[in-house]
């Protein structure tokens, strides 16, 4: 773990090129000039870094395994494919590695109430856990479309002593769930600390969210470094928000004969207006604090979007995303559900994996990569989180005949 | 002289105070806005603020939030309420102020947006989420063009050492956020909000108004002394929603003026 360091990277401004921002309401801007402030202290501070790093060991599980799928190679037989086995963290997702950072900031900032939003539930579970170990109140904000589809999520959410406040404004998903966390927060700002759960936001979200998921492009690089004693030649994520991918790409930016890849939803295809590929098909706008790619019309009205993933539908994506698209650095493309779900049974069967559908989107866009490598190449797949909060949505998919 | 400067040296002389009312634009249509807004008018309204709807207010609350979707059901666009007024221009001189989220500007054109208000006679614009670190661009662009049009700074409690930075070289009036929060009713106001916007006069030389919460004759009353004028606008919506579903369009602009007199005589006394 000695080699992970959250202050390597240069000093954050914020905006990511063109992208990013604080298009928030007054009343929030002292809150985020005093958020940025303490987490410059932190980013340098050797006891917060260890702190993090002690609850991330001992309490998640990490550093979690880069496991060499063999099957999945053999079943390709091109490059070697390697899975960063996020799906292993507790709560089974890569959410708790920024939810842990956030709320030992919130800690040291005093705040005693919690409030976060979720869309598939995963970061709700995680900052309910973390509430619940570190005695913090949480009320977790989801939209009640997502508390129908992904009911055991809030269970665990209760279980661990969360309130959970169904969102039945606008299209009732994440983006509905993300107005009212921060209605919430514009309301109690003086006592609440609002734990986002993606690199999105005002800055400096995005820029925290990053550099508490960066752990995972930190432990590939030391990990493919130690087994292959090389760097990977392609690196592929889901992104909805954008946490998992940002997290696994960002101490890879500089290395430029490794390619980026994220993977956006399409859900029912690019040419249907039902899916929610902000990079493929958005148009440069500002939504919950950022300046980015969205899905809206051209009257600015944001568009609702769909996917099969509950995380994934969200009509933005994380700035610094739309900065590395833009750039050229980052290359984005999409599956559908239909794809994501033929991935799902694919890793279940192959690997013995039931993955998430989130990164049941990665794992499908190897059916389009992997005829393109060549059998000395490396592909690390970030698995961002385990399935079975999904099967529900699986099983209702396999009734349908999707 | 521009029309929100003139209207509040107008109040000055008279030792009046300003009833700044709102009300969203196309909720439940258009035709009802433009009539709305010359019932404002005679009921004792100095400025109308017209809301564009917005799929995602998120400052605003849940009456608001309300009337933004009926007005987007009804398809309201911004070029239509430009549209619509262009055409009220012609019935009154009242000052107009837009409430505006700066996703639905950027997409019009920052550049486009502010020629057309200048064009159309809106007096002034209030964009909720573009904060002083985000508005140089619009800014520069107004001043650039010589436009009429003020951009109306928001000032809230937990604006601190920033109040002096956003009133800098503000025209139009200051909205003094009452609380924190969204739109809509308040029970009570802190005691500090006196203090708060006695500080944020002491910054400016231009007028300051007190908005967000402010639902009743009461609270009128109790705030009226604090500032140079009262934003009402989520209890004018629900004045409305009461008549809604009776479809009686007289019924409604009735009860919103009986509603905006009661508010100006509280304001007057």
């Amino acid at each position: 773990m000695s080699g992970v360091k959250l202050s390597e990277a240069k000093k954050f401004v914020g905006r990511f090129g063109e992208f990013g921002g604080q298009f928030v309401p007054e009343t929030l801007m002292n809150a985020l000039i005093e958020l940025e402030a303490e987490f410059e202290k932190v980013r340098d501070d050797q006891q917060f870094r260890l702190e993090y790093l002690y609850y991330l060991e001992h309490y998640c599980g990490r550093p979690t395994s880069l496991y060499f799928a063999e099957n999945l190679t053999n079943y390709y037989n091109k490059a070697k494919i390697y899975l960063k086995r996020e799906d292993l963290n507790h709560t089974g997702a890569h959410k708790i590695n920024n939810v842990i950072g956030q709320i030992l900031l919130a800690k040291r900032m005093g705040k005693k109430r919690i409030i976060a939003e979720t869309g598939a539930g995963q970061h709700g579970v995680a900052t309910a856990t973390a509430c619940a170990m570190f005695g913090l109140d949480c009320e977790v904000y989801m939209g009640a479309e997502d508390v129908k589809r992904q009911a055991l999520n809030v269970f665990r959410m209760e279980l661990l002593g969360a309130k959970v406040i169904s969102v039945t404004s606008g299209t009732a998903t994440l983006k509905d769930a993300t107005n009212e966390a921060i209605r919430d927060w514009v309301t109690n700002v003086a006592d609440t600390y609002y734990v986002i759960g993606s690199v999105v936001g005002p800055h400096p979200y995005p820029t925290i969210v990053r550099e508490f998921q960066r752990i995972i492009g930190d432990e590939t690089k030391a990990q493919i470094l130690e087994k292959e004693d090389r760097l990977p030649d392609y690196l592929v994520a889901c992104v909805g928000g954008g946490s998992n991918a940002m997290g696994m790409f960002y101490p890879f930016v500089a290395d430029s004969s490794v390619q980026l890849i994220g993977v956006e939803a399409a859900g029912f295809g690019l040419d249907t207006k039902q899916h929610a590929a902000a990079i493929a098909k958005g148009t440069v706008g500002v939504l919950h604090g950022m300046l980015t790619y969205l899905l809206q019309d051209e009257d600015g009205q944001i568009l609702p979007v769909h996917s099969i993933s509950a995380g994934l539908d969200y009509p933005g994506i994380g700035p610094e995303h739309a900065y590395l698209h833009k750039a050229g650095r980052a290359s984005y493309v999409s599956v559908t559900d239909q794809q994501a779900l033929a991935a799902f049974h694919r890793l279940s069967n192959v690997e013995g994996i039931i993955p998430a559908l989130e990164s049941a989107h990665a794992l499908a866009y190897l059916e389009d990569l992997m005829p393109k490598t060549r059998k000395d190449q490396i592909v690390v797949v970030n698995l961002s989180g385990r399935g079975d909060k999904d099967v529900h949505t699986v099983a209702k998919a396999m009734e349908e005949g999707i | 002289m521009k029309r929100i400067a003139a209207k509040f040296e107008d109040l000055k002389k008279k030792q009046k105070k300003a009833l700044i009312t709102y009300i969203t634009a196309g909720d439940p249509d258009l035709a009802t806005t433009a009539e709305l807004v010359l019932t404002l008018e005679k009921a004792g309204a100095d400025i109308v603020e017209l809301g564009i709807p917005f799929s995602d207010p998120l400052a605003d609350g849940p009456v608001i939030q309300r009337a933004a979707q009926r007005s987007l059901q009804a398809g309201t666009t911004l070029r239509k309420v430009f549209e619509l007024v262009e055409k009220l221009r012609k019935r009154t001189q009242i000052p107009l102020v837009f409430l505006i989220y700066y996703n639905q500007v950027l997409q019009f054109g920052l550049n486009e947006f502010v020629a057309r208000c200048d064009q159309v006679g809106i007096d002034g614009v209030i964009i909720p989420d573009l904060p002083l670190e985000e508005r140089t661009e619009l800014l520069e662009i107004i001043k650039g063009g010589n436009y009429l049009v003020d951009l109306i700074p928001l000032v809230a409690p937990t604006s601190d050492q920033r109040v002096a930075s956003i009133v800098n070289n503000a025209t139009g009036f200051v909205y003094c956020v009452s609380s924190t929060g969204v739109t809509g009713q308040r029970d009570s106001f802190s005691a500090e909000l006196q203090d708060f916007v006695a500080k944020v006069k002491e910054a400016t030389d231009i007028p300051a108004a007190i908005g967000f919460g402010i639902s009743s004759v009461a609270s009128v009353k109790q705030l009226k002394d604090y500032a140079d004028g009262l934003i009402i606008g989520s209890a004018i919506i629900k004045e409305m929603e009461e008549t809604l579903n009776d479809n009686n369009q007289s019924q409604l602009q009735k009860q919103v003026h009986q509603f905006v007199s009661s508010l100006r005589q509280a304001l007057d006394s």
